[in-house]
């Protein structure tokens, strides 16, 4: 491959003379996330995924949140029939007559929205206690640590149902109620790395250059933090989407005006006993898929981002 | 020691008074229970007695005071919707949850410490990968769906054991229990199974561990050269000596047993303190979401407190960082 690709990028060549190419960071990169073939399998996996959920409105065969499209008259088909209208319901209907891939996939948008906000928003301010812990130590730093330590002794799911109790059904509040279990993860992963970090030589060049508190934290504490923020995110994104998936089953989750792919399975519940599993089944299918890909994708960045690991 | 423990009892009673609070209050603020409790149809005469005699009509601030005065004695108030006393009712439930936590425990530590020696024993052969693969997928799949998965097999299609609910109950030490009679256990497995698997999981990977390091050890190497049958050395030496981390983490699993018995007593009608808690936010029933949250986090502090105290015996260090901080 090498061969090929020189005589086509010859500036490249020339900087890196064995690789064929210059090796950039995320070119590196690049070349050890490949380099697992079940990481590339999550990858793969979890884009496909994503993909579907994104242009969802543009893919399924039936918008299955329209009424008028749905005929009660298709209810309950199992998987591989056709409709009246003359398509395949390829894993069958609900109740309702609605294509379960249809439904899945919208079910997948949401419940992928409120993994990947959640995280998002948690990252950040959990990312941010952590490192204000760090660099300033002392009281800010245990007050904040003391209320992680509290937290984290609590299982996540009674603390989300806690909250959920609290604020009710809603897609936002479920975000908030994710975003209060999960940033003390990211606080004590970044505040940890953190404190390694600061007692090195360029924290010490950087305070001698009386640079300001603001540009030392975020310009040269936190990015040398992101490895292991990365990793933890990666996995949390999967952890925040089964979480959801529970509460939303348990009936304290989502409306049902949005139905994540939780609340698809517990609709899909009552028929199961008739031997309908279809309406259950393959929404938990989705599910888990969504779960092991991230999972995959996660482990592999943990070997990589982790210098021990590395000989 | 005794600063340490004083101050650890102090942070345990502030965060239990914390956590009443915020529950109280947050609850407090979630809908109107009068809307679902009066007939609609009563006059406002009525209406109005009802509120009075729920103490519904004072400010919120005394309305708390009330509440920490009657907690602190154990009463959480009258159950909206059955009348009874909330703590009563959770305590009538609870030996429900404690018998599926319990068989769920003995499940997860003996099939768990079976399948990781063996995977220890053998990390190369077919079987041994087989575990650990199982358990890594046993990590991943949502507890609830896993739920709905064994009724769907064992229940659904091949009819061995019922779906759900606790079937035959008889009484035992004041409490009703399952494990008497075959009807209750044919009840108990799945549910028990399903709360056992995610803690199956994490035990195999210790005891895997911990038996890939002990095979090494040197007093197992003595053992072989005194002449002993390999299952000897397996079942007591080995054996012995990978049980430490396992029942110590074990241990500090239960209470999260009981706070994940939520899912699976909702998914197979298991009539516990979880399923209870569901309903009654479903139904906004106050008292009794606020006894079992009080409740619950009561039982983590003590779980966690105790936890603290006997590792601070065990290593002195974790006693002095907690002073000096």
């Amino acid at each position: 491959m090498s061969e090929q690709t020189a005589p086509l990028e010859p500036i490249a060549s020339d900087l890196s003379p064995e690789a064929g190419f210059a090796e950039t960071p995320w070119r590196r990169f690049a070349v050890e996330f490949a380099s697992s073939r079940l990481a590339m399998v999550g990858l793969l996996l979890f884009l496909g995924i994503a993909l579907a959920a994104i242009f969802a409105p543009w893919i399924v065969p039936q918008d299955p949140y329209d009424l008028a499209q749905l005929d009660i008259m298709d209810g309950q088909l199992p998987p591989g029939s056709a409709s009246l209208a003359g398509y395949t319901y390829l894993l069958g209907t609900d109740d309702q007559g609605r294509d379960m891939l249809s439904a899945i996939i919208y079910g997948l948008r949401i419940s992928l929205l409120v993994g990947s906000v959640s995280v998002v928003i948690a990252l950040l301010v959990g990312g941010s206690l952590g490192l204000l812990a760090a660099y300033f130590g002392g009281a800010v730093d245990s007050v904040i640590m003391r209320v992680v330590d509290i937290q984290l002794s609590f299982p996540a799911i009674l603390v989300a149902l806690i909250l959920l109790a609290i604020f009710g059904n809603g897609v936002d509040k479920v975000i908030i109620a994710l975003v209060i279990v999960q940033w003390a993860y990211y606080a004590r992963t970044v505040r940890g790395t953190a404190l390694v970090e600061r007692r090195k030589e360029y924290m010490e060049a950087a305070s001698c250059l009386a640079l300001s508190h603001r540009r030392i934290v975020f310009r040269h504490l936190l990015p040398n933090c992101l490895p292991p923020l990365i990793v933890v995110a990666t996995v949390q994104i999967a952890q925040a989407i089964a979480l959801e998936a529970t509460l939303s089953f348990l009936g304290v989750g989502v409306p049902i005006t949005e139905p994540s792919l939780g609340l698809l399975i517990a609709n899909g519940f009552e028929y199961m006993m008739s031997g309908r599993y279809w309406i259950s089944f393959f929404p938990g299918v989705a599910l888990v898929l969504a779960i092991i890909s991230i999972n995959l994708v996660g482990d592999q960045l943990r070997d990589i981002l982790n210098p021990r690991l590395k000989s | 020691m005794l600063v340490y423990l004083i101050r650890r009892l102090a942070q345990s009673i502030l965060v239990l008074l914390v956590m009443a609070v915020l529950v109280f209050v947050g609850i407090f603020a979630v809908g109107n229970p009068v809307d679902v409790l009066i007939n609609p149809e009563a006059d406002l005469q009525e209406q109005q007695a009802t509120i009075e005699r729920l103490g519904l009509d004072l400010p919120l601030h005394e309305q708390l005071f009330v509440f920490m005065g009657n907690a602190v004695k154990g009463d959480f108030g009258r159950s909206f919707l059955h009348g009874e006393p909330a703590m009563e009712i959770i305590l009538t439930r609870l030996p429900a949850t404690m018998e599926l936590a319990v068989v769920a425990l003995a499940i997860s530590l003996v099939f768990g410490v079976l399948f990781g020696l063996w995977a220890g024993l053998k990390p190369y052969a077919f079987s041994g990968k087989t575990i650990m693969a199982g358990s890594i997928l046993g990590f991943s799949l949502p507890n609830f769906w896993q739920g709905l998965m064994l009724i769907l097999i064992f229940a659904v299609f091949l009819g061995w054991l019922p779906a759900g609910g606790r079937g035959e109950t008889t009484e035992f030490l004041g409490m009703r229990v399952s494990f008497l009679t075959a009807d209750g256990w044919s009840h108990i497995l799945l549910p028990a199974l399903n709360l056992a698997i995610f803690k199956m999981c994490l035990v195999i990977r210790l005891a895997r561990a911990g038996t890939r390091e002990a095979a090494l050890q040197d007093y197992v190497k003595f053992a072989r050269a005194k002449g002993l049958s390999p299952r000897r050395i397996v079942l007591v030496h080995i054996l012995k000596n990978i049980m430490i981390p396992v029942v110590t983490v074990v241990g500090l699993e239960l209470g999260s047993m009981i706070a994940f018995a939520v899912v699976t007593e909702t998914v197979f009608a298991w009539p516990g303190i979880g399923k209870l808690l569901i309903d009654s936010i479903v139904n906004l029933d106050r008292p009794v979401v606020v006894a079992y949250l009080v409740l619950t986090v009561f039982m983590f502090v003590i779980i966690n407190l105790t936890v603290d105290l006997i590792y601070s015996v065990l290593d002195p260090r974790v006693r002095l960082a907690e002073v000096k901080a």
